[in-house]
């Protein structure tokens, strides 16, 4: 456990951690990857701010300012959600796990891999978003998916580059490969 | 072929810090000591600037600096350019009003740059901007193409009259008038080219710091092209000299040309980290990156084909209006002109051609190259016209594509370009093999059945990639040259590094290019580096864009990699003391006729620098070499797609049931990434044939400027794609590749196009073709009948 801001921030914190010296602050304790972080937030603080400005966890990202791209998604007490949405107060208690949380003993998760052996990135910057998106599909929908469910869960995560052809495939994959393991739901 | 040379399909080096979250795009930086900026944008499309007051913003909490145009002006910051001069018809140049970073009297579209706002964090920043008072007077605004240079409309910029930046024109118009008056059939059709946002998905971001011990700037940037980026800078923004001045382009989210360019924003950054003595940092909001990012296409055109009886092409004619937007943007004035009208010959033999483009201001975002850049334009005016004369001749599409291709080459078409390789012909009989041709009329029976309307729609495109020959483009009124350069650096362990200017944000370089080394140096893929994005790394480089990293960028390393082997084998010669001209050097081994011992490229690299076996007047120590390549032509890719689908006209829906598509793109280092650069770009000409479209209403207001409201294709809009290659290796360079990254977003909108107005019956549709349009389009009779 430890805090991340005081209110008497010093100067150097502050730089880090976009908030309003004015604004009232309030503790929230979170697990994020495994590990317990209790910190003082505004609470106008999203929990994709919370994680990539107050955590450094930049592998989540933010690609838009309407909640429709999905670069941000994470998952909060085993769902997906999008963190550009989530007030970092809203996970007072819950549990999160971020791209960066989702590979276990430095071995990658089969929905990585699958992303990787099927080409199923380019830019890389929709990624993070895209797995943590597709290992909910899997354990909303089963490990055998077919091109049209894939393509009808994604609805959430735009991708520039690929042309989705190469995603459908690799989430096909991973979501076989996850046969029997449990997977990175808290 | 090697399990990593070329030709493999090797899994991406990149991917691993991609998928565990570990890559490090712009954003993911902060600086110590770091504010961030915000800027106070022009919330009308044309306006006067009366006043602006700072002092509220001033006084808010954690407010660090108020900064506007004048400021800028006073420390002479010089504006934004646009490096492409075109010159009029009559040999005037274009007229071109300035550009500034921040305005100082004029905003000319929503969203341009007022004011900047640096805070010690980005909420007090934020809010310290809505502190911002600016008194506007509002002028009328000019968002309509079609009327923009009418008399009487408003002037955007005193320098250009009529709002008209060029009349440009290329070919021979008394020939083309000629053909036309003895043709035996004309075609004619006008063509909207609808105005897109690029969107990549990471939002541009910059961070500018400057360090006074050592007088140095330093910018981190979302840049396809941080040499050129230096160069703006530093020569023409002058905001300090090239050795002062550090720009670098760390892991980039997409560009798609978007990030070419040299933009506002960043050169704020710059300019007020010197300022305030603070790093700044800014991050575009995805509302900011539709209003300010460069846009793409934007083209009203009227087109015009001559026939004889038998269906031969005779000539071509178009006359378009390119909307350049408020500003010329870095590259804007070549792509409605060079990168267009010189590929409007297509795949086919047409003896004369002329085309006329007029440049336009309005009261919009600029526009500029966005993937294609000029030739998804151009493939579309021709590909549509090559279609309805088709039908309107009573002649299969394929075959009077077919009976009207180029044969032979190189081939001189009558506008500038010299395409060198392809065959045609063999990608068509390909792709109907694989759509199946000869079972669409059952399948349209089949549709009809259910009461939906089926079409199948070619388009047979080319492009001009490679780009591009230095002297040619200087010609042409480009400000640089086009080559690209590299440096192989051999370290004494043997492992490689190579320094490119190319810049990958999505297409792989760090695989592709160790693909080449690995196979010509015979070391494994593991021990190579690939280095680029970082000015103090790499010398210069001219960046990636106009799929030219393969056909250029390679081509530099696989000469640096020539005069490496070179420098080795006397290396080789002197350890193994033999005669430097009988050591040969094959799979990474140094032999010799001279002698049955042999040299790993590893041992030989340890000698280089050891330095043991030869003295300083035999040989210089090291091993470490560069190359410049410029290449000597264009590279000509080449394809067909093939689009078949359905369009339902109860409810206006189009469902795109196939997608073939075969390319010609020379020699391939990387099939998996070559394929998945086509497969993105089909997404994006899907896009911009069925869903996306910029739409600004007549007060200049923006009404397309989120995702809720500018329809991004998603992976539900697309189908799944069937690619196939039929290569003709490229003359022109060592590799013999042509280029691929443009090739489906080129191709897609009129494949599209042509299947959509193949299943209605009629011509009278536009891009985007979204429900609502082909609910409409659906609801007029065929005027001609369906083939059947
Ligand atoms: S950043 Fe969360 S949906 Fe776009
Ligand atoms: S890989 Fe670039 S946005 Fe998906």
């Amino acid at each position: 456990m430890f805090s991340i801001f005081k209110k008497s921030a010093a100067p150097d914190a502050k730089a880090s951690a976009p908030q309003d010296p004015g604004a009232p602050i309030t503790t929230v304790t979170v697990t994020v990857n495994g590990r317990t972080v209790t910190a003082e937030v505004d609470p106008r603080m999203l929990l994709s701010q919370f994680l990539r400005d107050s955590l450094q966890l930049t592998g989540t990202h933010v690609g838009c300012d309407t909640s429709q791209c999905g670069a941000c998604v994470v998952h909060l007490d085993g769902r997906a959600v999008k963190s550009c949405t989530t007030l970092t107060l809203a996970c007072d208690g819950g549990s999160v796990t971020t791209i960066e949380g989702l590979s276990q003993d430095g071995t990658l998760h089969p929905m990585q891999e699958a992303f990787r052996n099927n080409h199923g990135l380019q830019c890389g910057f929709c990624t993070p978003g895209m797995i943590m998106s597709a290992v909910d599909i899997v354990n909303r929908k089963g490990n055998t998916l077919d091109e049209a469910t894939v393509r009808a869960e994604l609805e959430g995560n735009i991708c520039r580059c690929t042309g989705y052809h190469n995603i459908v495939a690799a989430v096909r994959e991973g979501a076989a490969n996850m046969t029997g393991v449990k997977q990175a739901a808290e | 072929m090697t399990a990593t040379g070329i030709g493999a399909p090797v899994k991406r080096r990149e991917d691993q810090r991609f998928i565990t979250g570990n890559g490090r795009y712009t954003d993911d930086i902060n600086r110590p000591g770091q504010t961030y900026a915000v800027f106070v944008r022009s919330p009308h499309a044309h306006a006067k600037i009366k006043s602006i007051d700072t002092s509220q913003a001033k006084a808010s909490p954690g407010c660090v600096a108020v900064l506007t145009g004048k400021e800028l002006a006073a420390d002479k910051v010089g504006g934004l350019i646009c490096g492409w001069m075109i010159l009029n018809k009559d040999g005037t140049p274009m007229k071109a009003g300035a550009h500034p970073a921040l305005a100082v009297d004029t905003v000319r579209y929503v969203g341009d740059h007022v004011a900047v706002v640096i805070g010690e964090t980005l909420v007090e920043a934020k809010d310290a901007a809505e502190k911002v008072v600016v008194n506007y007077e509002v002028l009328p605004a000019v968002t309509d193409l079609g009327s923009a240079q009418a008399p009487g409309q408003p002037q955007i910029h005193p320098e250009a009259p009529g709002n008209t930046v060029y009349n440009w024109h290329l070919g021979d118009k008394s020939a083309v008038d000629a053909a036309f008056a003895s043709a035996a059939h004309v075609t004619k059709i006008n063509l909207v080219n609808n105005r897109l946002v690029p969107n990549a998905i990471e939002p541009r971001a910059a961070i500018g710091e400057y360090d006074a011990g050592q007088d140095q700037l330093t910018l981190y940037t979302t840049s396809q092209n941080p040499h050129v980026a230096r160069l703006v800078l530093s020569a023409f923004i002058g905001l300090a000299p090239e050795h002062k001045l550090r720009v670098i382009a760390p892991d980039v989210g997409g560009g798609f040309g978007s990030k070419i360019f040299i933009y506002a924003e960043e050169t704020v950054c710059l300019w007020a980290a010197r300022k305030v003595k603070r790093p700044v940092k800014w991050t575009c909001e995805r509302t900011e990156a539709f209003l300010c990012d460069a846009h793409g296409r934007d083209h009203l055109t009227t087109a015009e084909l001559a026939m004889d009886a038998s269906g031969k092409i005779l000539a071509l004619r178009a006359k378009t209006k390119a909307n350049l937007g408020a500003y010329l943007s870095t590259f804007a004035s070549s792509v409605p002109t060079y990168l267009y009208a010189p590929l409007l010959s297509g795949q086919y033999n047409i003896p004369s051609i002329y085309c006329e483009v007029d440049g336009v201001y309005t009261t919009t975002a600029p526009v500029d190259a966005y993937r294609g850049a000029g030739r998804p334009e151009a493939t579309f005016v021709v590909e549509r016209l090559v279609e309805v004369a088709a039908r309107e001749m009573g002649k299969d599409p394929a075959e009077f594509r077919r009976i009207n291709f180029i044969t032979s080459f190189p081939h001189a078409t009558p506008v500038i370009m010299t395409y060198d390789t392809g065959d045609y012909a063999a990608c068509l009989d390909k792709a109907l093999e694989l759509i199946d041709y000869k079972g669409l009329p059952a399948r349209k029976a089949e549709s009809a059945r259910k009461g939906l309307k089926r079409g199948l729609g070619f388009s047979a495109y080319i492009e001009a990639c490679g780009i591009a020959p230095s002297q040619a483009v200087g010609s042409l009124g480009a400000g640089v040259g086009l080559w690209e350069s590299a440096e192989v650096r051999v370290n004494p362990t043997g492992s490689v590094e190579v320094l490119t200017g190319s810049h990958s944000h999505g297409q792989g370089h760090e695989t592709t290019f160790a693909q080449l080394v690995s196979q010509r140096l015979g070391v494994p893929i593991e021990t190579v580096s690939i280095v680029h994005g970082d000015t103090d790394k790499v010398q210069f480089g001219m960046g990636t864009y106009g799929s030219r990293s393969g056909a250029v960028g390679m081509s530099a390393i696989f000469n640096a990699i020539d005069k490496v082997i070179v420098k080795a084998k006397k290396v080789a010669g002197f350890v193994l003391e033999v005669p430097e001209d009988t050591v040969d050097f094959k799979d990474g081994i140094f032999s010799s006729t001279a002698t049955n011992k042999t040299l790993t490229f590893p041992e030989v690299a340890l000698q280089a620098y050891i330095a043991h076996k030869f003295t300083g007047a035999q040989l210089e120590p090291g091993l470490k070499e560069g190359a410049f390549y410029d290449p000597t032509n264009f590279t000509f890719p080449s394809g067909v797609h093939v689009c078949e689908l359905e369009v339902d006209p109860a409810t206006g829906t189009t469902r795109i049931d196939r997608w073939v598509a075969v390319d010609d793109f020379g020699n391939l280092i990387n099939p998996m990434i070559v394929e998945g650069q086509v497969h993105g770009g089909i997404a994006q000409g899907v896009g911009q044939a069925l869903l996306e479209g910029a739409v600004y209403d007549k007060s200049g207001q923006l009404l397309t400027a989120s995702y809720m409201d500018y329809c991004m294709p998603r992976a539900s809009d697309l189908p799944s794609y069937k690619i196939e290659m039929a290569s003709t290796p490229c003359p022109s360079n060592p590799l013999g590749v042509k280029g691929c990254g443009e090739a489906g977003a080129i191709a897609a909108p009129a494949a599209v196009m042509n299947a959509i107005t193949d299943a209605l019956g009629h011509e009278e549709i536009d891009m985007p073709a979204t429900p609502q349009a082909v609910w409409r389009a659906a609801q007029k009779a065929p005027r001609r009948m369906v083939a059947e």
